[in-house]
């Protein structure tokens, strides 16, 4: 039964190959659904391109329905898989400034990687921003430590914070990234197209 | 209806959007996480601060793992795995013919400006990353595959942001 290495059935040191081998399909699918392409990236935000919902949308939900199926099999221990504490001003405030990047330089962490990759140097050179942006952070980091750890929430579920069902959640979203799928597809068709 | 002629050359977005989540799946199976970006940059900026100052680095929460003497920051999982989105992306561009060294942006734009923008997005997202405890792919979709609520924070505050904000860039984009 899954998580594997966080049980010591695959040694630690494996642990790093693994980590390159799923960066090596991460950064190839990545790329050959056009994420490094930054022209492309913003077009979610102007409806000419929409790439960016239907790829997230689809990975998300795919890995969600396969969490909850491994569950069910009994083939992952979900207790002993990673699930980010909820912070709720801090995870605000930093999903914010990052979606003001987003707009401003194109890219997010993930996909500046891959572009820079095939040879993208305003990607490289956000990098270098990111590089500086968590240098910036640090060096102030006695100012933000008490707002960074305000309001925490544990280990929480969002299904548990809307007060439903974990099937009817899923359901939920499921519903909602179709709607969002057909939806996108006709305002892609009627906002102009721009050449990238 | 005309075919824009770069797009068609890309991968059906559900199919990699479905491939994706695969890869994620996987992640959680086999080391009981999900995927992430900005820690592999914080390993390095914690390592390079601990190596050029580590005085400063020992006396600062932030920085101290970089001055330790135990096993290097980089040493890492997010690192293994960024330097595997680095040769993944290098491997897929090289089979579609999309290895070229450029600066792209819009034509109403120089590319001194786009370059100016790129650095101004990544000092936000570097800063927004510390905050929200990961990016884009650290904290919003693995944390919504999860079903975590900092996911969806994450999530919904990105891409609403990045609308809200829109309108005000699109001399940059379109």
């Amino acid at each position: 039964m899954g998580p594997l290495v966080t049980q010591d059935i695959i040694g630690g040191n494996w642990n790093f190959v693994l980590a390159f081998i799923l960066g090596l399909f991460f950064g190839g699918v990545l790329e050959q659904a056009g994420f490094s392409s930054s022209r492309k990236l913003a077009g979610v935000f102007y409806g000419y391109d929409f790439v960016v919902l239907r790829v997230f949308f689809t990975a998300a939900i795919t890995a969600m329905v396969g969490l909850l199926f491994f569950h069910y099999f009994e083939w992952i221990d979900l207790s002993l898989v990673y699930v980010n504490p909820t912070f709720w001003p801090s995870a605000l405030t930093g999903g914010a400034i990052m979606g003001l990047g987003f707009i401003v330089g194109g890219f997010c962490p993930g996909t500046s990687v891959c572009a820079a990759s095939i040879g993208k140097i305003d990607a490289m050179v956000f990098l270098v921003g990111i590089f500086i942006g968590i240098s910036l952070f640090g060096f102030t980091y006695d100012w933000w430590v008490d707002f960074v750890f305000a309001g925490d929430l544990g280990r929480i579920k969002v299904y548990d914070s809307l007060g439903m069902r974990q099937g009817s959640f899923a359901f939920m979203l499921i519903a909602v990234a179709l709607i969002a799928f057909y939806a996108t597809r006709w305002i892609e068709k009627r906002v102009k197209k721009v050449e990238y | 209806m005309e075919e824009n002629k770069q797009a068609s050359k890309y991968m059906n977005p559900y199919l990699a959007g479905f491939i994706l989540g695969l890869v994620l799946l996987a992640s959680f199976y086999f080391t009981g996480r999900g995927l992430g970006a900005s820690g592999a940059v914080k390993s390095v900026v914690v390592t390079t601060v601990g190596t050029v100052a580590p005085e400063f680095a020992s006396s600062t929460l932030f920085f101290e793992s970089g001055a330790s003497e135990g096993e290097s920051p980089l040493k890492s999982w997010l690192v293994f795995e960024v330097l595997g989105v680095l040769l993944g992306g290098l491997i897929s561009g090289a089979f579609a013919g999309r290895l070229k060294l450029k600066v792209e942006h819009s034509p109403k734009i120089s590319s001194k400006t786009r370059l100016i923008a790129a650095v101004l997005g990544g000092i936000l997202f570097g800063i927004g990353s510390q905050f929200g405890r990961g990016c884009t792919s650290g904290a919003a979709l693995s944390g919504m595959a999860v079903l975590s609520t900092a996911g969806f924070i994450s999530m919904l505050a990105i891409f609403g942001t990045a609308f809200l904000f829109a309108y005000f860039m699109r001399k940059l984009w379109i």
